[in-house]
């Protein structure tokens, strides 16, 4: 039998934990004791086979399996990538999002009548009469009302979600436009703008 | 790699489960291996290293960031293959040992298409005796030696995974390898 303080020894060897002066003394006794160095080479013989024993690998589809237990990830999240990867592509939706959501709230909030003011336009009710023999200088918008051109109108004429009206004796030099659908008001939105954005340009060398 | 795991987890609390995925990468192989080392069984080992992942997922919030990932991970991992080693059942896995065989499974009873070389099946029997005797050490003991000598952890790491005093640890490691000598001096 092995004394058990130089068992301990060994193991305080094995754990990398041993003090020179420790390993001076289990040394001395190896050398001496051949039932130790047996012992001795038996559990560094046993250590090399556990280690030995090869680097397992995970089955290949392992991280998929576990992600596709995972519980449900966040819209949120799922969001953040996307526009992290794409994004243009998330600037231009925002962006198209935005403009269609202000159409179409103006479209739905603006259900009141109104017209714009000129000289000579004569409202009554929710009619708006360009009276015979008289002249509109301008253009001519009406909103969620009806429009009755008995006289003439030096300019364009819009009707928004309304009729129109054009007497034999009527005369519009500009163009005349009725917009009652979402789409038509889009439309009508665009070209304004569009037409709004070339004026600007337009006019920026008269100001010079 | 502490840099990025740090930053991965903080993504991960965020609920961004690609990042979950990098995290699973890293870990993986260590997790399944200290699996199937304890648990003996590939099916159970990647049920159980799954889980473990999993568990990690839902409670990442009550990670302590400011330790070792990876030491917390090989905590649930124990946790669990010690759980399944306690109400273990009998069961029909290819790799459980056939009854009244000495070792043999259910594996080599298919009958295989290429001879192995005769180093290769010297290792390979090797391998399986070592397995063999880790799987009958005491689960206290099998627990320390996995992670000491397979998965290379320090006795530190392995007091942190096991939440048990630096002294125990190595109680059990000694006792762990006294038993595997003395299973392993004739091999």
């Amino acid at each position: 039998m092995c004394p058990e303080q130089i068992i301990e020894l060994m193991h305080e060897y094995l754990d990398e934990e041993i003090t020179p002066e420790h390993e001076r003394t289990l040394r001395e006794h190896l050398q001496s004791c051949k039932d130790c160095e047996a012992l001795f080479n038996e559990l560094k013989k046993t250590i090399a086979f556990v280690k030995s024993v090869s680097y397992m690998q995970a089955p290949d589809d392992f991280t998929a399996n576990v992600l596709a237990r995972l519980p449900k990830e966040k819209k949120k999240i799922w969001m953040q990538r996307w526009v992290k990867n794409h994004p243009m592509l998330a600037a231009a939706s925002l962006f198209f999002i935005l403009m269609m959501g202000s159409l179409f709230s103006t479209w739905n909030e603006d259900r009141e009548f109104s017209v714009t003011k000129q000289k000579n336009l004569v409202v009554q009710n929710n009619t708006v009469i360009v009276p015979k023999g008289e002249t509109v200088k301008g253009d001519v918008i009406v909103r969620n009302g009806k429009l009755k051109i008995e006289g003439e109108v030096q300019g364009d004429v819009t009707v928004i979600n309304g009729e129109k009206y054009l007497a034999s004796a009527g005369h519009v030099t500009g163009q005349i436009d009725e917009v009652n659908e979402v789409f038509d008001w889009i439309w009508y939105h665009i070209k304004k703008t569009t037409h709004d954005v070339v004026q600007i340009f337009e006019e920026q060398p008269e100001t010079k | 790699m502490d840099a990025i795991v740090k930053k991965r987890i903080k993504q991960v609390i965020k609920g961004d489960q690609d990042a979950f995925g990098e995290i699973v990468e890293l870990y993986k192989n260590s997790i399944y291996q200290l699996c199937f080392r304890m648990l003996g069984n590939r099916h159970e080992a990647e049920d159980i290293a799954q889980e473990a992942f999993i568990r990690a997922y839902v409670n990442i919030k009550s990670f302590n960031q400011d330790l070792k990932f990876s030491t917390w991970l090989f905590r649930i991992a124990t946790n669990l293959c010690i759980d399944r080693m306690r109400k273990k059942k009998p069961d029909h896995y290819l790799d459980a040992e056939v009854a009244g065989t000495d070792g043999l499974t259910m594996y080599s009873q298919i009958p295989s298409n290429t001879p192995l070389p005769e180093t290769e099946l010297e290792s390979l029997e090797l391998q399986e005796t070592v397995q063999k005797e880790i799987l009958k050490l005491p689960d206290k003991y099998r627990s320390a030696i996995v992670l000491k000598y397979m998965e290379e952890l320090s006795l530190n790491e392995i007091s942190e995974i096991l939440d048990l005093p630096l002294g125990t640890v190595k109680t059990r490691i000694h006792r762990g390898r006294e038993a595997l000598r003395q299973q392993l001096r004739y091999v």
